[in-house]
């Protein structure tokens, strides 16, 4: 039972690392929590099962709404995040933004797709191996848990071992520094919001095939605990929201089980606040000093 | 000269639109407004009150306080329980969920002696999840998922105040305006200015002497005692509570009637909420364009005015006591003859 529940928890936790490895991103560069992430994660789902619709195929629908996902965070941030920026405006000015912004995304998709559940293809499932008496793994728990992981590894290597990897560390310095040295801070983080788009649209076709479900809110709960997960491993570090989301997912599944499945939410938030408390910058953050 | 005299014609206009104001306010129940009005109203009113609380901690404190729904959901549920439970009066019910609230200001404010700025939001945006997640679970008190039902109405001298009879209304009216009261007496006291401190610089504010962490945690327990006081008096005007009015929308509601309003204005809050509230009613015909709209509006808003309408820097002159004012203006006589 107990390992049951950690595996479930692991497969889970990593689909909630490929969402909030976007909002760390956006966090490490801006300093800015983008409320538009979790709405994004919900166009990438419905994305998907629009185009599985269209009888493509399930891989290239997931391919297309990933990539469209992305241009739509993309566009975010070129067309109501950039200008804020230009005008030096203030944080909370950029968090009512994209509070907004993830508003009409939300309320274009029920318009468009309707606000009721909608199966999901259940595009994972080739059955299930039992190891021991109990331990049932399904084949759509090893898929998440491979593609999360070989997606976190690629944006693992375009951070560290990539020139963009590089200028994105620059402008996460310091941002005028970087200009100076020719790199086109605009640019950096329109892209780093577009490969946000993509894990997070991935994430959502992940999920929406593993629960066999998808509406246009599911982007609102799932975002804030993402969120909190990437939190809770250090905003800005990779490998710490990746931590993170693992964390929550097994944290959340135990929880289901040995609580009951309504105390499932409220055990990631718990578990955010006391480690906030003992570790302000998260379980990897790195401390920063304040200079005068 | 000329100057002069139009800063008198403002003063005299504003004198008129206030005059007006209170006039429009003290007739709006007797012109004969079906009680769906009426209940705008009083939300309006409601939630002018919850942004008069979070305008304390994050326009003058400057603290982005992301979970103030959970203070909301709190005071609401101390009133109704009481009420229905206990059958205690209005008065008992304010002051216990004053109390409660005010003791899980003081809870939340304590992560704010090691956290501050985005942290310090993500810790009040866990908090109001985990209030409205221990209320749906919490079925022996709170009836989890179905709601506290039949609040009675408050009664004062055996007159029952409903929307219907403008009772309400003004327990709204009378409520509002004492907590706006307090807020302007706070905002212009020691502690309001301590508290611009922080918001400006909090480094710096450390730096003058001032216990941060105190006057933080002080601004987060006047916040929650304020939306305790919302929080009771919704329960009433509504009779039916559930937790689900208390989630992640309300509290962005909250923050986002403070912005649009200016942060650090009192007159803001209530024009903030004012069209906020009124907004989705108004325009019922669009249906879910409407969130569409309000969503567009705020990004809108926020590109071509981030201060909010009626934000900015006041042109008052700073307030120094009497005294010292006439202390500093010796001394700069004095350099000016030295010179």
């Amino acid at each position: 039972m107990f390992a049951q529940q950690i595996f479930n928890g692991l497969s889970i936790g990593m689909a909630y690392a490929l969402v909030a490895v976007g909002y760390s991103l956006v966090f490490g560069i801006l300093r800015l929590i983008n409320f538009s992430h979790g709405s994004v994660y919900a166009f990438g789902a419905m994305m998907t099962l629009f185009f599985v619709s269209t009888r493509i195929g399930i891989i290239p629908a997931i391919i297309v709404s990933a990539l469209l996902s992305g241009v739509v965070a993309a566009l975010i941030n070129k067309w109501t995040l950039e200008p804020l920026r230009l005008k030096n405006s203030s944080k909370i000015a950029s968090l009512i933004t994209t509070i907004g912004v993830s508003n009409v995304i939300q309320n274009m998709l029920i318009i468009v797709f309707g606000s009721q559940r909608e199966a999901f293809p259940a595009f994972m499932d080739f059955g299930s191996v039992t190891i021991g008496n109990s331990l049932v793994i399904k084949s759509s728990q090893i898929v998440v848990f491979v593609v999360g992981l070989i997606l976190l590894l690629v944006l693992t290597i375009i951070v560290n071992k990539t020139k963009f990897g590089l200028s994105m560390k620059a402008v996460q310095q310091n941002m005028r520094a970087a200009s100076l040295m020719g790199i086109e801070n605009n640019r950096v983080i329109t892209i780093t919001f577009f490969l946000g788009g993509v894990t997070a649209a991935i994430g959502g076709a992940l999920l929406g095939g593993y629960y066999q479900i998808a509406y246009p809110m599911m982007g609102a709960m799932l975002g804030l605990k993402a969120f909190a997960a990437s939190v809770l491993g250090g905003i800005g570090v990779l490998y710490g929201s990746v931590i993170g989301g693992l964390i929550v997912g097994v944290i959340e599944s135990l929880a289901a089980t040995y609580l009951g499945g309504t105390y499932r939410d409220l055990v990631a938030f718990l578990i955010l606040i006391i480690v906030l408390i003992i570790r302000p910058n998260g379980i990897f953050g790195k401390k920063t000093t304040e200079k005068v | 000269m000329n100057k002069k005299k139009r800063i008198k014609f403002t003063s005299l206009t504003s004198k008129i639109l206030i005059t007006s104001l209170v006039l429009i306010v003290l007739v709006f129940p007797f012109l004969g407004f079906s009680s769906y009005i009426v209940r705008i109203a009083v939300m309006v009113m409601v939630y002018c009150m919850l942004a008069l609380g979070l305008n304390i901690l994050t326009g003058c404190t400057g603290q982005v306080s992301l979970g103030n729904a959970g203070f909301y959901a709190i005071g609401a549920y101390c009133a109704g329980i009481l009420a229905t439970k206990f059958n205690a009066g209005f008065m008992v019910c304010l002051i216990v969920a004053m109390i409660v609230t005010a003791l899980s200001g003081l809870i939340i404010g304590i992560p704010t002696l090691r956290l501050k700025g985005s942290y310090l939001s993500i810790v009040t945006l866990g908090f109001g999840e985990i209030v409205r997640l221990i209320i749906l679970n919490w079925e022996s008190l709170t009836n989890g998922p179905l709601g506290v039902r039949n609040i009675p109405k408050p009664s004062f001298f055996g007159l029952t105040l409903t929307l219907n009879n403008g009772g309400m209304y003004f327990q709204a009216v009378i409520l509002l305006s004492l907590i706006a009261l307090v807020c302007y007496l706070v905002m212009n006291s020691k502690y309001g200015r301590t508290f611009n401190a922080i918001k400006e610089d909090e480094l710096a504010a450390n730096m003058m002497g001032i216990n941060c962490a105190f006057y933080k945690t002080l601004a987060f327990v006047l916040s929650a005692t304020i939306s305790g006081i919302a929080g009771c008096f919704y329960a009433y005007v509504i009779t039916y509570i559930e937790p689900n009015m208390f989630n992640f929308d309300t509290s962005i509601m909250i923050l986002s009637i403070v912005i649009l309003g200016g942060m650090g204005s009192i007159r803001g809050m209530l024009l903030g909420s004012l069209i906020l509230v009124s907004f989705p009613e108004v325009f019922r015909f669009l249906n879910e364009y409407r969130f569409v709209i309000y969503g567009i509006s705020l990004v809108v808003l926020m590109r071509y005015r981030p201060q909010g309408i009626l934000g900015g820097r006041s042109s008052k002159p700073y307030p120094l006591p009497k005294a010292l004012r006439e202390r500093v203006d010796s001394l700069n006589s004095d350099v000016g003859t030295y010179e």
